[in-house]
């Protein structure tokens, strides 16, 4: 074939059939993408929630609602005593924009563990906060009973990350605003309230 | 205040070229004079903020009301910006002879310049969190972004462009010369850039 | 053949993308914090490039030379884009760490240049070869930048630990890092050639 002059016809002709045909094609793949990239974010969800949950006591069932906006799964026992939540939490304080949490959190207020959903931290510094050495130290204790949810330099109990303490106030103030909203809120959630 | 805060970290805190990698190869390739740099600095704050404004019109009134925003973007802003820099080209051409010889070699240069790709998504993709709680840009803050984001990129290359000339003075070794002696530079510039760490 | 097998290597090491011609330095220092990031932006580029340069070189006769421009940089911009949703949909971490970079390929120097001087002049199967040479020689810079970063800044490879904690300079990880650890690797390659002469 010979090659096409530069007259405007074939310009055009050229320019509107690349970009139609690749138009469609686009339109194609994002149509076979699109589930899978939905169901990526409702996975992740899913399985911090289960690790945050996790304990020794066999979960019943768990029932979705949300305390004041924020998403919060209740565990239920069988005989329909709350267990404990995931509550989905977040922070604007973040060194490079929001952090989003899922802070599992017993009856008692004890704080049971703590998963990231999203951040975007600076690697090697802010981004250490997935790292079980900071994340895991919230583990196991209570706001209620004297754990000061602040970091050491604050005068609280929570040691941040070395050289980030921007991130480590923001992960932190995250972990609060959850315990605080739950510890608020649970007594209506105390009994499974729709239980067979 | 809001505007401020914006400028601020786009110029120090989030630099362009020091802590978003957007622009390089424009930075390298452009830095050898001061003169070259002060006129690219020029043509992108120009092309930057011009490109961001028209990028977000597109996406906002055309690509989200037909539910393209989520595969056509690339192509449709890519397009945009090319399609822009030719225009400036012509148009400066016309009405200011001077400022086409002053910007004219920079312009092309400009489409292939991430910087701008890398702005106009960001804007429309990211929430950000200026003033409070974390939203997507408004067309405003959008352009003092772009704004901030180009004032930053001139101004790291001017000051890159004056320690090179300074460098070409010197005998660094052998395979040094060139490029790895600026890109080296370029790294202890980024750590005094570091120093802006929370500021905003 | 061998003159294939030419076209195929010269990306690598003679004309390395990165290490002697100085294109695409962006993604190079911005997603070389870890050698898995490296790689897999390596390996994202390299798919964009042999699939552009085969449209390309398959199309060469049909694109009039005044919009040849627009041309490719529609047919790159929708290869990234199936590279973007493919990796959200598939490999969803990888994909958030290298962000914005991933649709920033359409402008990445390597991917126009390489239509613009070899798949819009060459038959299809070199233009393969050369989009593969190329994709690949800039894999190997990147995935060497990064393991060197990561072992420095966070002493493992790969996610492998090597070095105890105490001897990762931060440093290496953060941006500085990835501009002087570039320098000295380009330096190296410089000082390699002068030699060969």
């Amino acid at each position: 074939m010979a090659k096409k002059e530069s007259s405007l016809k074939n310009m055009l002709i050229a320019l509107l059939v690349i970009t139609a045909i690749s138009g469609g094609l686009l339109g194609l793949v994002y149509g076979m993408t699109k589930d899978a990239i939905a169901e990526v974010d409702l996975k992740k969800n899913q399985a911090a929630i289960e690790a945050v949950l996790k304990s020794d006591t066999p979960i019943e069932r768990i029932e979705e609602t949300a305390i004041d906006e924020l998403p919060c799964n209740l565990a239920y026992d069988a005989q329909g005593n709350m267990l404990g939540a995931a509550v989905k939490t977040y922070s604007n304080a973040g060194f490079n924009g929001r952090i989003e949490l899922m802070v599992g959190i017993l009856a008692d207020g004890t704080i049971n563990a703590v998963s990231v959903l999203s951040q975007n931290e600076t690697p090697g510094l802010g981004a250490n906060m997935v790292n079980p050495k900071f994340k895991d130290q919230f583990n196991g204790k209570n706001p209620n009973a004297g754990y000061n949810l602040k970091v050491t330099k604050d005068g609280g109990d929570v040691d941040a990350i070395t050289a980030a303490t921007i991130t480590s106030r923001a992960f932190t103030g995250a972990v609060k605003l959850a315990c605080d909203t739950f510890e608020a809120h649970k007594s209506e959630f105390m009994k499974g309230g729709n239980v067979q | 205040m809001k505007y401020l805060i914006i400028i601020l970290s786009t110029i120090l805190v989030n630099n362009v070229i020091f802590s978003q990698f957007l622009g390089i190869c424009p930075f390298l390739g452009t830095s050898k004079k001061t003169s070259t740099a002060l006129g690219m600095g020029a043509a992108v704050i120009f092309v930057l903020t011009l490109a961001t404004l028209v990028t977000w019109l597109t996406n906002r009134y055309i690509l989200m009301p037909l539910g393209l925003d989520k595969f056509m973007q690339t192509i449709a802003f890519i397009l945009i910006i090319a399609a822009l820099v030719q225009m400036v080209e012509i148009i400066l051409k016309k009405i200011s002879p001077s400022l086409y010889t002053a910007l004219g070699v920079f312009l092309p240069l400009i489409t292939t310049n991430c910087a701008v790709l890398g702005v106009s998504l960001t804007v429309v993709t990211k929430e950000f969190n200026y003033g409070g709680v974390a939203h997507m840009l408004s067309l405003g803050e959008s352009v003092v972004y772009a704004v901030g984001i180009a004032m930053g990129f001139a101004m790291a290359l001017i000051i890159f462009a004056g320690i090179r000339e300074h460098i070409d003075l010197m005998e660094p070794p052998k395979g040094m010369k060139g490029t790895p002696i600026a890109l080296i530079t370029a790294g202890i510039l980024a750590m005094a850039f570091m120093g802006f760490t929370g500021v905003v | 053949m061998s003159n294939n097998l030419k076209t195929f290597t010269k990306g690598l090491i003679k004309e390395n993308p990165i290490l002697v011609l100085l294109l695409g330095c962006c993604p190079t220092l911005a997603t070389t914090t870890s050698a898995i990031n490296g790689m897999s932006m390596g390996l994202a580029t390299t798919f964009v490039l042999i699939m552009s340069n085969l449209v390309i070189s398959l199309l060469k006769n049909f694109i009039p030379d005044k919009v040849r421009i627009p041309c490719f940089i529609v047919v790159i911009a929708s290869f990234v884009t199936i590279v973007q949703l493919a990796m959200q949909a598939y490999v969803p971490d990888i994909y958030e760490t290298l962000g914005l970079f991933i649709p920033l390929i359409v402008v990445n120097c390597i991917v126009l240049g390489r239509a613009e001087a070899f798949a819009s002049k060459n038959p299809v199967w070199p233009s393969i070869l050369d989009g593969a040479g190329m994709g690949l020689g800039f894999t190997l810079a990147l995935t060497m930048l990064g393991c060197i970063r990561e072992l420095l800044g966070s002493g493992s490879v790969f996610g492998l630990h090597i070095l105890p904690e105490t001897a990762n300079i931060l440093v290496f990880i953060l941006p500085p890092g990835a501009f002087i650890c570039l320098g000295f690797l380009i330096a190296i390659v410089n000082r390699f050639k002068k030699e060969n002469h």
